[in-house]
C-alpha cells in the first residue's frame, strides 16, 4: 500500500465517522508518513503502586521531610533536577538523560481510579477507561486498531503472560528471553493446523512464531549493545533488566518491527521497611531504561518512553517504615524525541490541606491526558479517534500537547 | 450420590452430556488431567466420582518434611541474625571465612526447604487419584495467596498451605478465613505482624522511648482481606472502613524468640488500638482479639462475600465469564449453609452448567505440567528441573506476583510467548518419555470423549512418537479444560 492510499483510507474513515481528520497532530503536515513509521512508544508499567515521593523526592517542599520521617531523603542524597525535585540516587541513567533534556517527571500523575486497589487501578490504567470494568481491551491495543487504516503498526509486550494494556482485537506479540525456535520445523507447522479453529490459541501461536524469528535479530543487536556498555554487577537483577531493555531496543529498531511496546516491572508494593526494596527496584528500572536507550541506538531520537504506576503511596510514612496505598505518583517521560522542559503537570505541594483526603499526593494530571498527548504528537494518532475510541470518557483529561 | 436433583423450582432443566463425555470432563475440568485409567474409573458415575472426593477432614497432605511454620520462622530468624552478625565482622577476623560459609550453607538449606515443599505438593498433584480434592485446595491456596517473593515468607508458604488451608477446604469459610488471617505466613506477607494501634500502649511506649517514632498502623492485610478474601472491591467500603478494620486487627502478630508462642500467632494486647470500631456500618464494641475476630466473622457471613467468592469458584472451574445461573446456585447454597464449603463443592458438581463440553479455560502452567505428568503416570522428581520450566511459562513456584494470586483467565496464559515456551517444553518432555509410549492409546486415555477427530488424526499421522506426544499435549483439547 502506498502512502497516498494510506492517507486516503484514513480520510475516508474519518469522513465516514463524521470526524475531522488531523492526521499529524500538532506537528501539522511537517511529518511525513515515513517519519511516523519510525516513531516508537514504550510504556513501562511499574506494578505494586510505585512511591512517587521516592522516585522524585520533593526535597525542596517544606513539608516533605516531616511527612516522610525516617525515610526522608536529604538534598545531598538525591540527584537534583530543580529547586524542588530530585531523582532517587539509583536513577542515574534517567538523571543523565534529564540533564540533556531527554527525561522529565510528572510528579502528581494518577489514573481516574480512587479505590486504592492494585488490581482495580491497574485495570483502569491498562484499559484507559474512566472507571473499573469500563472496557475489556487495553488502550495500546485500541491504538493499534485506530492506526490500522493508516498504516500497520505492530505491538509487543515483554513478558510471558499477556498484559491487559495490549489485549484486544489486534493480535499483539509477546516475547520473553528463552531459547529459539526453528519455525520451519514440522511441529510448529502442524500445531498451526491444529490451532486453526481456536480463536485464542491460533492467532497467539502464529504471532509467537513470528516474534521468535524477530527475536534472533533483536538478540544480535543486544549482544553488540552490551559489549559497548561493558559488564556491570548484577545488583538486584539490574544486568538482567539492562539486557531486557537493550533486547527490546533491538526489536524496536528492526524493519517491520514493533513500534509500540509494553513492559511490566513489579515489586513496588512497599508497605514496610521501604528504602532498601525501592532502591533495588529503581536500580533495575534505571538499568532497563539505560539498556533500552543503548539498544535503540540512533532510533532513540524517534522514541518516547512513558513510565507509570497504578497509584502512588501515602505521603506519610506508615507504622512499619513503609507507605500504604495512595493516589498520585510520579510518572517519567523519556526519549530522544522529547522537548526540554520542566515538570509535567502542577505540583500540588505536601501541606496537610493540599493532600488528597489528608493522606496522599493529590493528583493534578490525569495520566490519560499524558497518553493522549504523546499518541497525538508523537505517534500521529487522530485526535477524534483518541477521544472516541482509544480513551472514551476522557474529556476531563485534557491532552498534554507539545511534549515532543 | 451422583443423581442430579434438577426438580428444584425455578431451575431451568439443562441436559447433561453423555456419561463418557462427563467422565472426560470430570478428569480434565474438575481434576488435574487424567491419569491412565482415570476416565474409565469415572465412567459409571462421573458426578459420584467427584462427590466422593469431598471429605470433612480436608485435603491430603503433601509428603514434605512436616516442619511447622513456627519452626521455619525460627530457622529464618536465626539465619537472618547469623547473616547480620557475619556482615558486622571485620575482614581480618580469623573465622570470618568460616562464618561466611556457614551463612551461605544456612541460606542454601532454607532455599532447599522451599523447593522441597513445592516438589512435595507437585508430586501429590501428579499422583493423586482424588485430583478434584487437590484442585479445590489449590483454588483456596490461591484465593488466600501468600507469595514467596519475600524471603521470610518463602519458607512459610508450604507450612501455610498445610496448616491454614488444607484442613479447612471442606469446612466452613469462616474457619478458612480465620486460619489464613492469623497464620504467620499471611501476617508476614501482608506486613501485619508489626502493625501497631496509634493510640495503643505500645505506640505510647515507642514515642516515649523515641526508639521507633514511626511505630503505627499498617493497613495492607486489612485492605486485602476486604478486597480479595471476602466482600470484594465492589462491596462499597471506604478508606475509613479499611483503616478501622486495620485498627481492629492491630495486635495480630507473631511470637518472638523469647516469648511463649515463638513463631506462632500471638495477640499483642499492648499493640491493639483501644476502643470500639465501626467497619462498614457495623459497630464492634468487643475488646482485644475478639474485636478482629468478630469483624472476620461478620465478613465471612456477609452475602457480598458469598457473591464474590462463588463468582471466583465458577470462574476458576468453568469459564472466565461463568453462567450467572451457576454463580447464583453456588451463592444460594453458600448462604443456606453458612458458607459450608463441602456443600458449595457439591453444588458445583451438581450444576449442569459446569458440564458444558466446550472447554473454555486454558490450563495454567502448573496445571499443564501436572497434567502432562499425570498423562504418563509419572511424578516430577526434582525441583531444580521443575522450577525453570514453570518460571519461563510465567508461574514461578510459590511466587504469584501479587496478593491477588495467579490469574484465572484464558487470555493471560495464551500469550504468544507462553505458547512457544509450552511447545519447547513439550518437545523436551516428549524426547524424555515418548519413545516408551503408544501415542494413540495415550490420546484416548488423556482426553476420552473429548478427543476430537483432528487431534486423533494428527497424533496417528505423526512422523515419530515424540512428535505425536508433543502434538497431543499441545493440542487445544489438552491445553484447555
Amino acid at each position: 500500500m502506498t502512502a497516498a492510499m494510506n492517507r486516503r483510507s484514513l480520510l475516508g474513515l474519518g469522513a465516514s465517522l463524521g470526524f475531522t481528520v488531523n492526521l499529524f497532530g500538532t506537528q501539522g503536515f511537517a511529518a511525513t508518513e515515513g517519519d511516523l513509521a519510525r516513531k516508537k512508544l514504550v510504556v513501562v508499567i511499574c506494578r505494586g503502586g510505585m512511591d512517587g515521593l521516592s522516585v522524585s523526592p520533593p526535597v525542596g517542599d517544606q513539608n516533605y521531610a516531616a511527612l516522610r520521617g525516617s525515610i526522608a531523603m536529604r538534598r545531598d542524597q538525591v540527584l537534583m533536577l530543580d529547586d524542588t525535585f530530585g531523582l532517587h540516587p539509583e536513577l542515574k541513567s534517567v538523571f543523565a538523560l534529564a540533564q540533556n533534556g531527554q527525561a522529565r517527571i510528572a510528579p502528581a500523575i494518577a489514573s481516574p481510579d480512587r479505590a486504592r486497589s492494585h488490581f482495580e487501578a491497574q485495570d483502569v490504567l491498562e484499559t484507559g477507561s474512566a472507571k473499573v470494568y469500563g472496557a475489556e481491551t487495553g488502550w495500546l491495543n485500541r491504538t493499534l486498531e485506530a492506526l490500522t487504516p493508516v498504516r500497520k503498526v505492530e505491538g509487543l509486550s515483554v513478558g510471558t503472560t499477556a498484559p491487559l494494556i495490549l489485549r484486544g482485537k489486534v493480535q499483539a506479540a509477546s516475547w520473553s528471553p528463552g531459547k529459539g525456535v526453528d519455525e520451519t520445523a514440522r511441529l510448529p507447522m502442524m500445531l498451526q493446523d491444529l490451532y486453526r479453529s481456536d480463536p485464542l490459541l491460533g492467532p497467539a501461536f502464529a504471532r509467537g512464531l513470528e516474534t521468535e524469528a524477530m527475536a534472533e535479530t533483536a538478540m544480535a543487536t543486544q549482544a553488540s549493545g552490551s559489549a559497548m556498555g561493558g559488564a556491570g554487577q548484577n545488583r538486584g537483577g539490574s544486568e538482567t533488566a539492562r539486557k531486557l531493555g537493550s533486547t527490546l531496543g533491538g526489536f524496536l529498531t528492526q524493519a517491520g518491527g514493533p513500534q509500540i511496546a509494553a513492559v511490566s516491572l513489579d515489586g513496588f508494593d512497599t508497605h514496610a521497611n521501604q528504602p532498601g526494596p525501592i532502591a533495588t527496584r529503581l536500580s533495575a528500572m534505571d538499568a532497563m531504561l539505560d539498556g533500552l536507550h543503548t539498544g535503540l541506538g540512533a532510533e532513540w531520537k524517534n522514541t518516547v518512553v512513558v513510565v507509570v504506576t497504578e497509584f502512588g503511596r501515602t505521603a506519610r510514612i506508615n507504622g512499619t517504615g513503609g507507605t500504604d496505598h495512595g493516589t498520585a505518583s510520579t510518572g517519567l517521560i523519556l526519549g530522544g524525541a522529547l522537548k526540554r522542559g520542566g515538570i509535567v503537570g502542577d505540583w500540588p505541594g505536601l501541606a496537610d490541606k493540599a493532600l488528597f483526603e489528608n493522606r496522599d499526593t493529590a493528583p493534578t494530571l490525569d495520566m490519560r491526558g499524558l497518553f493522549k498527548g504523546v499518541l497525538a504528537d508523537h505517534m500521529g494518532v487522530d485526535r477524534a479517534l483518541l477521544e472516541n475510541k482509544v480513551f472514551p470518557d476522557s474529556a476531563n483529561a485534557k491532552a498534554v500537547m507539545g511534549l515532543v | 450420590m451422583g443423581k442430579i436433583a434438577l426438580s428444584r423450582k425455578g431451575d431451568r432443566r439443562l441436559s447433561l452430556p453423555s456419561k463418557d463425555m462427563m467422565a472426560a470432563i470430570a478428569a480434565t475440568r474438575f481434576g488435574l488431567g487424567a491419569r491412565p485409567g482415570e476416565i474409565e474409573a469415572a465412567k459409571a458415575d462421573p458426578q459420584g466420582f467427584l462427590v466422593a472426593q469431598i471429605r470433612r477432614e480436608g485435603a491430603d497432605t503433601p509428603q514434605d518434611d512436616r516442619e511447622t511454620a513456627a519452626a521455619r520462622f525460627e530457622q529464618m530468624r536465626a539465619y537472618q541474625q547469623q547473616r547480620r552478625a557475619e556482615r558486622q565482622k571485620k575482614d581480618g577476623e580469623g573465622d570470618a571465612k568460616m562464618a561466611a560459609q556457614a551463612v551461605m550453607d544456612a541460606q542454601r538449606a532454607l532455599r532447599q526447604k522451599v523447593g522441597a515443599d513445592f516438589l512435595a505438593r507437585a508430586r501429590l498433584g501428579a499422583g493423586t487419584p482424588t485430583a478434584f480434592r487437590e484442585r479445590w485446595t489449590l483454588f483456596w491456596a490461591n484465593h488466600f495467596t501468600v507469595s514467596a517473593i519475600k524471603q521470610l515468607t518463602s519458607v512459610l508458604v508450604g507450612p501455610f498451605e498445610r496448616e491454614a488451608i488444607r484442613p479447612y477446604v471442606f469446612s466452613n469459610f469462616e474457619s478458612l478465613l480465620v486460619a489464613s488471617s492469623t497464620h504467620p505466613a499471611m501476617l508476614t506477607y501482608l506486613d501485619q505482624a508489626a502493625s501497631i494501634g496509634p493510640g495503643s500502649r505500645a505506640a505510647q511506649f515507642a514515642a516515649r522511648r523515641r526508639n521507633n517514632p514511626t511505630a503505627g498502623l499498617n493497613e495492607n492485610l486489612a485492605r486485602e482481606i476486604l478486597e480479595l478474601h471476602t466482600v470484594g472491591i465492589d462491596a462499597g467500603y471506604t478508606q475509613g472502613d479499611v483503616t478501622e478494620f486495620a485498627r481492629a486487627l492491630t495486635g495480630f502478630s507473631i511470637g518472638r524468640e523469647q516469648e511463649d508462642r515463638a513463631g506462632q500467632f500471638l495477640f499483642r494486647e499492648q499493640a491493639h488500638e483501644p476502643g470500639a470500631r465501626t467497619i462498614m456500618g457495623r459497630r464492634y464494641g468487643e475488646e482485644g482479639l475478639k474485636q478482629g475476630l468478630a469483624a472476620l466473622r461478620d465478613l465471612a457471613a456477609d452475602p457480598r462475600t458469598a457473591r464474590h467468592v462463588c463468582g471466583k469458584i465458577a470462574r476458576h472451574f468453568v469459564a472466565d465469564t461463568p453462567p450467572p445461573a451457576l454463580v447464583q446456585r453456588l451463592e444460594r447454597r453458600w448462604m443456606e449453609t453458612g458458607g459450608d464449603l463441602a456443600a458449595v463443592a457439591t453444588s458445583l458438581i451438581e450444576s449442569p452448567e459446569a458440564w458444558d463440553p466446550t472447554p473454555a479455560k486454558v490450563k495454567t502452567p502448573y496445571e499443564f505440567t501436572l497434567s502432562t505428568w499425570r498423562l504418563v503416570g509419572a511424578e516430577p522428581s526434582a525441583f531444580e528441573r521443575m522450577a525453570p520450566i514453570l518460571t519461563s511459562l510465567g508461574q514461578r513456584p510459590f511466587a504469584p506476583p501479587s496478593p491477588k494470586g495467579w490469574s484465572e483467565d484464558a487470555q493471560t496464559w495464551a500469550a504468544p510467548d507462553a505458547l512457544i515456551k509450552r511447545m519447547q517444553w513439550a518437545q523436551g518432555f516428549a524426547a524424555a518419555v515418548a519413545d516408551r509410549t503408544d501415542p494413540n492409546a495415550l490420546a484416548a486415555s488423556a482426553l476420552g470423549a473429548r478427543l476430537t477427530p483432528p487431534v486423533a488424526k494428527a497424533v496417528a499421522r505423526a512422523e515419530t512418537r515424540r512428535e505425536a506426544f508433543a502434538l497431543l499435549i499441545m493440542s487445544p483439547e489438552f491445553q484447555r479444560r
